[in-house]
């Protein structure tokens, strides 16, 4: 075999490492994202029919196709669904990404993120905030109401806002949080900040009416996860943009839609998704919730440990450390365990509790594989019936299984 | 009938992540059926309403902690309440709090880079993978395994021949070295006694009667039973001679095996002549030769060979009469030095310098050479005040006085440097003084000279190295011919088939890197030395078609 793996895979990292993700716009996504149309729907994780998605996905579908006003009621919506009335894919076939169900359909406002570095974009849906929300699976009157006051007065503020500046450099932004106590994935408290920091002035500028600006403030000040979706798709941008190197290892997508983990592989198909049922996260609850309530791993949120921050640089979030056993040394632990699966350590994401090392970057479907550690996802746990919401939090590893197959597939591709 | 209570805590904050915490600590109380524990966002009251837990008589603002319990007695509830901050203080110390233990050798070598032994203790049909990532990380192996092939075990010391380093094993019980038992080793004392052992009981026997005799070893190196069996050759036990005959510190040598192939004893005992040290051989049910050959001595017995090799031991305290057995550098170019010392480091020990490669080459007192030591006088410790050497020869030609009473001192060489601002006629100056020496000198004494210029300098080449040369210089013009020269004079394998052992690894104190049975780490770590164990598995989890996948996605 005259292919160098190694040579493939520092080629694919390096890709990663140097994209530079900018939050450039908030548009409509029927106006950006490549192939959107009025009656599809994407979802979060690998592609699923209707038929096996679980309780949080189909109540977001339902919740969308409301919003858009393609149905009346879930009464009116299911039946359209079952006759084929509307089409699913995948968030990543289309360069987006969302939290959570991930449901994003044509009339939904979206951050647009732009790579300066390869040109490629990515886009991700506006956070909802806590409580009854959509992305939980929840499509009651006040969800719906909030998320067209967050299109209309939140998306319009954000769009404006934004074409007031050169955009917000993401890669920097996160570098900062990571230094300020937040993984990027289950803490995001620092980053949110940092963006309502840099986006105060410009909704400033455009805002006229003093209540409304007042309210946009709030509304992106209260919610510690407001930075999570620009988050999500700078990773995005990044993990795309190492994706398709001939011969690669690297995995560069992780997804769950609630019922399967997909994986998808550098140097596999676009559309090639190996995938196995999801697992349930293990965690800590709500109150009023347990494990029983939890519903299998969901959401594309997994991007962040793709692109080397979450899970994997929980050694620089020690607030956070209960998910991984208590103590901030478990957590250090958490991310020296993740270096063993990864090409390459991040040149901009550091952790000064390592000494500034740069997170684990870049996970080698060979070295999953041989050593038998699938990575550590933080996540959120969503209830497994549509629209109680979010339950909890804790800790998900993909299926094993997956990687299996993705390296069979490879060593087949390649007659290896 | 079920109670609820409550208590707000004003301006108080904690991560969401503790409050959860908190609340599963209220939940394991006795009584409490139901609790939230939260910062008393409307969000947060939202959640606390779904679930009945938030009566209409509480009032809390935003920044405040709000701490409710249901529980079935007012008792129980109160008292849940009151244990709010013993749980809030609690802290999970009985939680494994460890150091990471990584489960691959290129973590573990990240962990410990000084480490430069692995110790495999994995099943057999694993261990030889693990041997070969180690050599391929540039690491000594000692490897316990059994069941190793014996084509494994061919390939593997081949390999690490090449690289400079030793195999120990497969099947090897027993090793010291600098003072560090690996595997089953008893705790002797330091001393001048070196060990090649093919036979790990019969090593821990003689190592354990020196010691009781009173004396020490410097090292023990294992080979494995089948080393000297004619298939592997003794590679092991050749390097092993050789590093120990190149040891300062090793005085004697005892050289142990079950019966070996007759063509290997041959060219054991061979190699053994050569190294001029008293060498002490039992070949267990071998019959010797004679008791005694040259610097050769046979045993008959384990105990015996212990005793020999102390008694040998004190015989070769006797000064020696051969004492030109060292080589000084005086350089005035820092690059030709560093050059020199670099060649000269694999071959020649031990060596010592003002500008060292690794730190224990560091010579303390650069105004003292001990043993081998190349000088660079033109560090900036000997410049103050002073011309260049390159122009002023004044310091040299002192030092080479200096050198020469020294009657351990059998080779002392320099470096000429011409051109442009350089001394005008360096040999001139330099001949009468070295003529000057010779006179005075009794013993050996060799001069050589590394000449570096051009025909067109101002001093002219050829006419700097034909008065060197009638001079009576051995002179060359690059460094590399110098080493190869110092080294067939000094070093002690002198027609050297493999690349050497650095003697220097051996000497340094000992970290390694535990692969397989835990006990051999904690006895590393009981020792005294740095270790690092690896949480070793078997290879995408004992599937062999992924695990052969993996082999060759990793050429």
């Amino acid at each position: 075999m005259s292919m160098d793996i190694d040579q493939a895979n520092q080629t694919a990292v390096n890709r990663m490492m140097e994209a530079r993700p900018i939050l450039k716009a908030v548009a409509t996504a029927r106006d950006v994202i490549p192939g959107m149309k009025d009656n599809l729907f994407l979802h979060a994780g690998p592609p699923i029919e209707w038929a096996r998605m679980s309780g949080p996905l189909r109540g977001a579908i339902i919740g969308a196709m409301l919003f858009e006003g393609i149905a009346k009621s879930e009464a009116e919506a299911t039946p359209m669904v079952e006759r084929g009335e509307v089409e699913f894919d995948s968030c990543h076939h289309h360069g987006t990404v969302g939290p959570m169900a991930g449901v994003t359909s044509a009339s939904m406002k979206v951050y647009v993120v732009e790579n300066a570095e390869h040109g490629n974009k990515s886009f991700s849906n506006l956070n909802e905030g806590y409580g009854k929300v959509l992305r939980y699976g929840a499509f009651s009157d006040d969800v719906l109401k909030k998320l067209h006051w967050m299109n209309n007065v939140l998306g319009t503020a954000l769009a404006d806002a934004l074409a007031q500046s050169n955009g917000i450099d993401l890669r920097a932004l996160i570098a900062e949080a990571l230094h300020m106590g937040d993984e990027g994935h289950n803490r995001n408290k620092a980053g949110s900040l940092i963006y309502l920091k840099l986006i105060s002035p410009l909704i400033a500028k455009v805002v006229k009416d003093n209540a409304a600006e007042s309210e946009v403030l709030q509304f992106i000040g209260d919610n510690a996860l407001s930075v999570l979706n620009p988050v999500m798709a700078a990773c995005k941008a990044m993990t795309d943009a190492a994706h398709g190197v001939e011969g690669s290892t690297i995995v560069t997508t992780m997804a769950r839609n609630g019922t399967d983990f997909g994986i998808r592989v550098s140097g596999l198909g676009e559309k090639q998704w190996f995938t196995a049922p999801a697992e349930i996260p293990v965690g800590l609850f709500f109150s009023g919730f347990s494990q029983d309530d939890a519903n299998p791993d969901i959401g594309d949120s997994a991007i962040t440990e793709t692109a080397g921050i979450g899970g994997f640089a929980m050694a620089t979030a020690p607030a956070i450390v209960t998910f991984v056993g208590g103590t901030p040394k478990d957590a250090v632990n958490a991310t020296l365990e993740m270096y063993e699966i990864t090409f390459a350590e991040s040149k901009y994401f550091t952790m000064p509790v390592l000494d500034f090392r740069g997170t684990p970057t870049g996970i080698d479907l060979r070295k999953v594989v041989e050593l038998g550690i699938a990575p550590r996802i933080n996540t959120g746990i969503a209830h497994k019936n549509a629209g109680v919401g979010q339950v909890g939090a804790g800790l998900v590893r993909p299926p094993l299984k997956i990687f299996e197959d993705a390296l069979l597939a490879f060593a087949e591709k390649y007659n290896i | 009938m079920t109670v609820i209570k409550w208590n707000v805590r004003a301006g108080t904050y904690y991560d969401s992540v503790v409050l959860m915490q908190l609340q599963r600590g209220l939940l394991e109380l006795p009584g409490v059926l139901d609790a939230g524990v939260v910062m008393a966002t409307q969000a947060n009251r939202d959640l606390l309403a779904t679930n009945n837990l938030l009566p209409d008589s509480i009032s809390a603002n935003p920044d405040d902690l709000l701490i409710v319990v249901k529980a079935d007695t007012e008792n129980s509830a109160t008292d849940a309440i009151g244990k709010v901050d013993e749980l809030l203080a609690r802290r999970k110390s009985s939680s494994v709090s460890q150091d990471f233990r990584p489960r691959s050798l290129s973590a573990a070598v990240k962990q410990l880079p000084e480490a430069n032994w692995v110790l495999i203790s994995v099943p057999g049909r694993y261990a030889a993978g693990v041997a070969r990532e180690a050599l391929e990380l540039g690491k000594h192996v000692f490897l316990y395994s059994d069941n190793v092939s014996l084509e494994d075990e061919i390939a593997l010391k081949k390999s690490a021949r090449e690289k400079g380093l030793l195999v120990m094993g497969p099947d090897c019980g027993t090793a010291i070295i600098n003072g560090i038992g690996l595997g089953f080793a008893n705790r002797v004392r330091r001393g001048s006694i070196g060990i090649v052992g093919a036979s790990g009981t019969g090593t821990q026997a003689v190592t354990a009667h020196i010691h009781n005799l009173g004396s020490g070893i410097s090292h023990a190196i294992g080979t494995g039973g089948r080393d000297l069996k004619s298939d592997v050759g003794a590679i092991t036990a050749q390097q092993a001679l050789d590093v120990l005959a190149r040891d300062d510190d090793t005085k004697v040598i005892v050289l142990i095996s079950k019966p070996p192939s007759p063509d290997i004893a041959t060219s054991l005992i061979s190699a053994a002549q050569k190294t001029g040290k008293p060498i002490v051989i039992y070949f267990i049910g071998y019959p010797p030769p004679a008791r005694k050959i040259g610097n050769l001595r046979f045993a008959i017995s384990l105990s015996e060979a212990a005793e020999i090799s102390v008694g040998e031991l004190e015989d070769s305290r006797i000064p020696q009469s051969s004492n030109s057995r060292f080589v000084r550098g005086l350089f005035s170019g820092g690059t030709l030095a560093y050059e020199t010392l670099l060649g000269l480091q694999a071959s020649i020990s031990p060596i010592y310098s003002n500008a060292p490669i690794t730190t224990y080459q560091l010579l303390e007192d650069p105004l003292h050479s001990r043993a081998h030591t190349i000088i660079d006088l033109g560090d900036e410790f000997f410049m103050v005040g002073r011309l260049h050497p390159m122009i002023d020869n004044d310091l040299r030609i002192r030092r080479m006085k200096q050198e020469a009473a020294d009657e351990q001192v059998g080779m002392i060489l320099f470096d000429v440097v011409l051109g442009e601002g350089s001394h005008i006629n360096p040999a001139g100056e330099l001949i009468p003084v070295i003529k000057e020496i010779r006179e005075t000198r009794t013993g050996e004494l060799e001069f050589v000279a590394i000449v570096i210029g051009t025909d067109d300098d101002p001093q002219n080449l050829q006419s700097q190295i034909d008065q060197l040369k009638d001079g009576g210089m051995t002179v060359f013009r690059t460094a590399t011919e110098a080493v190869e020269h110092i080294s067939l004079r000094f070093g002690s394998n002198k027609k050297s088939e493999f690349t050497p052992v650095n003697l220097d690894q051996l000497k340094q104190p000992l970290a390694a890197i535990n692969v397989g049975l835990e006990s051999f780490y904690d006895s590393l770590i009981s020792q005294g030395a740095q270790a690092v164990h690896v949480e070793w598995r078997p290879p995408a989890g004992g599937n062999e078609k992924l695990a052969s996948l993996l082999t060759r996605m990793k050429k």
